[in-house]
């Protein structure tokens, strides 16, 4: 038996366990003197932004393996909304992702529209469009304050906030929540946007654009941001498509699939925008087109709002909303990638099965690969950028 | 509605990736390497010059002094608080009719209503519970009302100790 051979059993076989090294793996087992250990990160650890629970195989400080453990948070959704109707199923979208609660309601609220051929004013598409961006910014902005505070930075986090919270109050002001907001019904909104909405976007377009400056400032120029994520957890193209990535992170590795452009909902295709993609695909490419999104939304925002008609902010409303029987999909870009609907109809008021296809859920599975080879300190800005939301992987 | 129409506006662009990491290996001579340093520590100024900036325009501060503003503190009008019945103003009776909208619109079996017979024996409220442990704010009952006899109060400290104290009975006796 050669001596690679013995390698390579020993690593199959070790106390009549099979093991398993995955690629990636950089220091030769036969030329170290260490054991491997098993590390439980969470579920109530800072950086996992949640109940994310990860079980690391370590070698000394390298990770070897990662293996998320889920359902901390799982309530069964997908089950409740099946004995929900389908306006109730409105408000139970809002706790898959809550920081895209609006994105997750227009899901919704889009397939309804498809099965019943319900038409939507031109107020409420300018609405809708509005209101999901200004989301969007919101969302990058705690995700970017959360990120400086895993790495250290506890400044990033309170400036973040700062212009969020300009975000909320319009939030709250509009529909009285800040963050299961359950807005958006098909057809339109439960209710119209009040007389300030228009000049508090303008007042946080206006904000926004010294502010994004000011987070380069303190972070995107920051030398140890840098030295902390670049050519970290870099996920090519390939890899990103075979574990079915969306939104920032797919775009991060190269790949330019935006819902928004590919498959326009709303009013999406008549509004200008870049579709920013990353170059390398490590977690500073993840975290440039972040941050170049929220400018791209910036961008629809100005549009939206120079060209905000009047009109109805909502179509005929139904006394009840029986889908014909069939089925029906309907996608969105959301803060975190591609949400998918499915209802199985069955033509009643309740959906006979209702499906989610979450971003986070497929985002996380392609944590091993990222993390694999790197440092445990390394597996906080691959977290991080990953930008992976629990509820929504749970669901 | 979904549209079919293609959106050709606007492009993709690659991100740029700043100076400071090269990307792929390094090979620093002695001047990249103190430039390096140099801008390395230059960033770092510069992000403190921005706290620093803060630090003496305190005028720029957006912070609420949260607890001690609780007097002046006024929530939106659209604020969605625990659920409260809306009375008429000149009787003081409640709105409602008690024909159970709100409480099929509910996802959660938050209301439970009930109704008895006034001397006329007419159909009126008898007695309004409303479980604020199960409620998720979510408004659905307030749209399915056609008399606007419930609204969302502008309550918002909203904890309690013990989970009895969650059930409220709007309207009617007490137990």
């Amino acid at each position: 038996m050669t001596e690679q051979q013995a390698g390579l059993a020993d690593d199959i076989l070790e106390n009549g366990v099979a093991m398993t090294v995955p690629p990636g793996f950089s220091i030769d087992r036969r030329e170290r003197h260490t054991d491997e250990y098993f590390l439980n990160m969470g579920p109530q650890h800072p950086s996992t932004h949640g109940v994310l629970r990860l079980m690391l195989r370590m070698d000394g400080e390298n990770v070897l393996e990662v293996v998320p453990h889920l359902g901390y948070i799982h309530r069964g959704l997908e089950k409740i909304g099946e004995n929900q109707t389908y306006l109730q199923n409105i408000h139970l979208t809002d706790r898959l992702d809550y920081l895209s609660s609006h994105m997750n309601n227009l899901a919704l609220c889009l397939a309804i529209e498809k099965a019943m051929g319900i038409g939507v004013p031109e107020r409420a598409e300018y609405i809708r469009v509005m209101v999901c961006e200004l989301q969007r910014i919101q969302s990058h902005l705690l995700w970017w304050g959360v990120l400086g505070m895993d790495l250290g930075a506890i400044t990033s986090f309170l400036y973040g906030f700062k212009e969020r919270e300009m975000i909320t109050d319009i939030f709250e002001e509009m529909c009285g929540a800040r963050l299961t907001m359950n807005f958006f019904r098909p057809g339109g909104s439960f209710a119209d946007v009040p007389d300030t909405f228009i000049p508090r976007v303008r007042a946080v377009i206006e904000k926004m654009k010294t502010a994004i400056d000011e987070y380069d400032t303190l972070l995107t120029n920051n030398v140890i941001m840098h030295l902390r994520t670049k050519g970290i957890g870099v996920l090519p193209a390939k890899t990103a498509l075979a574990h079915g990535c969306s939104g920032p992170v797919l775009r991060g590795s190269g790949v330019a699939l935006d819902v928004r452009r590919s498959d326009p909902y709303s009013i999406y295709h008549r509004f200008s925008f870049d579709i920013p993609v990353g170059t390398v695909g490590d977690c500073f490419d993840r975290y440039k087109v972040r941050m170049e999104e929220m400018r791209q939304s910036l961008r629809i925002l100005e549009a939206a709002a120079a060209s905000f008609p009047g009109g109805p902010y909502r179509s005929k409303k139904y006394a009840s909303y029986n889908l014909p029987a069939g089925s029906y999909y309907s996608q969105v870009e959301t803060a975190r990638g591609l949400l998918g609907v499915y209802i199985e109809a069955d033509g009643g008021p309740k959906p006979h099965r209702i499906k989610y296809r979450s971003p986070s859920f497929a985002n996380l599975s392609a944590l091993n690969d990222l993390a694999v080879g790197h440092k445990l300190a390394d597996l906080v800005p691959i977290i991080a950028t990953l930008d992976v939301l629990i509820p929504d992987i749970d669901r | 509605m979904k549209t079919n129409a293609k959106n050709t506006q606007g492009r993709v662009r690659p991100v740029e990736r700043g100076e400071f990491v090269p990307d792929g290996q390094a090979h620093w001579s002695l001047a990249g390497y103190l430039t390096h340093l140099a801008n390395g520590c230059l960033s770092l100024v510069k992000g403190m010059g921005l706290t620093f900036g803060y630090f003496v325009h305190p005028g720029r501060i957006v912070t609420q002094q949260y607890p001690e503003n609780r007097e002046t503190l006024a929530m939106f009008p659209r604020f969605r608080g625990r659920l409260a019945l809306v009375t008429d103003a000149a009787s003081g009776a409640p709105l409602c009719t008690a024909c159970g909208m709100c409480e099929k619109a509910c996802p959660n079996g938050t209301i439970s209503i009930l109704a008895r017979r006034d001397p006329a024996n007419r159909k009126v409220l008898g007695r309004y519970l409303y479980r604020f442990s199960q409620c998720t704010l979510c408004n659905l009952c307030v749209e399915s009302c056609a008399f606007g006899a419930i609204r969302m109060a502008q309550d918002f400290e909203l904890a309690a100790y013990d989970r009895s104290d969650l059930q409220l009975v709007l309207y009617g006796k007490e137990d």
